[in-house]
């Protein structure tokens, strides 16, 4: 029997099933307020999840399009040097766009740590060149030669001990996220499978009955899958709910805020979190369909 | 129909049936005495594969119960109708659902008339709507046989079926059962009450089986 024949079985509209296995109490209450609590948490694990994704790709994306040259040579050489290096890049294929910066912006750089007052021409400073990327790119080990054949003192910074760092630690945000996400579900399934068992127990005699009129144990499992299921559906639509609501509230991103401030959905990402109780019912139905078959197997 | 090979069922504790051979032939009507303990209600469940013997072959309509899948059981049960000692039923459906359980659970439809009809029958007419918990002893043991009988089985099985109710309903239960008899199922009653198997005997041509010493003989004559 495929799955989808058993779901339909499952759900089937005579519901005759479900009726002859009598009202849960608490345990209703209790496997729907789980599986709501854990959605919740999930839809706060996958917008950390996607907000570490698109920070990833962020970073990697902005640094890996962008390089500096800086040039340390004595004063009189800068200008001569720089002039060469410009000269290199413009017969460099790969490169989009190259230009020195200006006095006022390695100033602007350095401000956070010198303050706004910081006399440039009194240091040796050395001459940065920002360089952009284009596509499909340049040949790094190519270009690093022929700077040092034309210009001594210029040093390619292509920026990869600092994206390749971040980026990583961003993608394995990513992954934790999704390991939650998992480990979550996986303990929805662990605690409904525990509920299942309980109600299952409790309900020895009836299923007693059942078996002894001739109920096969797809139609006694079948009362307690359903009920499961739905119930874990509820909770999780509710819990989902709940979550998108949480995630709205959060302040909207800025770039002072970083990344806290980024945490949430983006356009269609927001459609993410309502797979989360379609998601949350399966585990339900796979946890409630194994421990149903083992615990009647185990009572009759 | 239900026949037992040199059946032997161990509890644990101790060998309760010993090498019993019986076979109840289609439209038979058998009744099983003993003591109390005897293993008269042990005999029944093997007979409804509630039970699997530790030696020696069950086989019930030609398959051998060790064969039966969990599915074949159902099955199997389904053309077997139980009255059990302590009249099971689920107490939060209404007697009227508790007597279509059979059907319910095997998916069948049923035919307000005939439950109607069943009802009359057993004389519960007027309690279709009342919960299990409300009704008497006669009552709850005349719903088991109704329930017993609702999927048209092929044999039934009962297990002190008046243990709870007195002469005058122990007459109306076994007149239900010489009626259904004469309509050619196969009944086995478990009983102590000789008066009972005496009443049926001068009704039916009924075998009157005891479980002594852990074996089956057939009883005397002078019952």
């Amino acid at each position: 029997m495929s799955v989808l024949d058993r779901l339909r079985e499952t759900f089937a509209a005579d519901g005759q099933a479900a009726r002859v296995v009598p009202p849960a109490g608490h345990t209703a209450w209790l496997t729907s307020f789980t599986a709501g609590a854990m959605t919740f948490l999930a839809v706060f694990a996958l917008a950390l999840s996607l907000a570490a994704g698109r920070l990833a790709d962020r970073w990697s994306q902005a640094l890996a399009q962008t390089a500096t040259i800086r040039i340390s040579a004595p004063a009189e050489q800068l200008d001569r040097q720089s002039e060469a290096v410009l000269a290199v890049l413009a017969t460099t294929p790969g490169v989009a766009e190259a230009r020195a910066m200006t006095a006022e912006e390695q100033r602007l750089l350095l401000a956070p740590w010198f303050g706004p007052d910081l006399p440039l021409d009194a240091l040796p400073m050395p001459r940065l060149i920002e360089v952009s990327e284009g596509e499909p790119g340049y040949d790094r080990e190519g270009l690093r030669q022929r700077l040092a054949a034309e210009a001594p003192g210029a040093v390619l910074d292509d920026h990869t001990r600092w994206r390749e760092p971040l980026a990583e630690a961003a993608s394995r945000l990513r992954l934790l996220g999704l390991l939650s996400i998992g480990l979550i579900l996986a303990a929805m399934g662990a605690m409904i499978t525990l509920a299942a068992n309980a109600a299952l127990s409790a309900n020895a005699q009836v299923i007693r009955v059942l078996r002894l009129v001739g109920a096969k144990d797809s139609y006694i499992a079948r009362a307690f899958v359903q009920r499961f299921t739905v119930r874990t559906l509820v909770g999780a639509a509710i819990g989902a709910l709940a979550g998108l609501a949480g995630v709205f509230a959060l302040p909207a991103a800025d770039a002072a805020g970083g990344f806290l401030t980024g945490l949430g959905f983006q356009g269609a990402g927001w459609l993410w979190p309502l797979m989360l109780p379609p998601l949350a019912a399966a585990v339900a139905y796979a946890a409630t369909r194994t421990a149903a078959h083992a615990k009647l197997r185990e009572l009759t | 129909m239900i026949a037992f090979e040199n059946v032997a069922y161990n509890y644990g504790g101790g060998e309760l049936l010993s090498d019993v051979s019986l076979r109840l032939a289609p439209g038979s009507f058998h009744f099983l005495t003993g003591p109390s303990g005897s293993g008269k209600t042990t005999f029944l469940k093997l007979g409804y594969a509630e039970l699997l013997p530790t030696a020696g072959r069950v086989t019930i309509f030609d398959r051998e119960v060790r064969s039966l899948s969990r599915d074949d059981v159902a099955r199997t049960r389904r053309r077997i109708g139980v009255v059990h000692q302590d009249c099971q039923f689920l107490d939060h459906l209404p007697l009227a659902a508790n007597v279509l359980l059979p059907l319910t659970v095997s998916g069948k439809p049923a035919a307000p008339g005939d439950l109607r009809d069943l009802l009359g029958w057993v004389g519960l007419g007027t309690l279709a709507e009342a919960l299990p918990p409300s009704l008497s002893g006669g009552e709850r043991q005349r719903a088991a046989l109704a329930r017993a009988v609702i999927m048209g089985p092929d044999v039934i099985l009962a297990d002190e079926p008046t243990g709870n109710v007195d002469w005058e309903m122990s007459m109306r239960l076994l007149q239900l059962l010489v009626e259904l008899n004469r309509m050619g199922k196969t009944i086995l009653v478990a009983t102590h009450d000789l008066n009972l198997i005496r009443q049926a005997k001068s009704q039916v041509p009924a075998r009157v089986l005891r479980i002594s010493k852990r074996r089956i003989h057939l009883a005397g004559a002078d019952l």
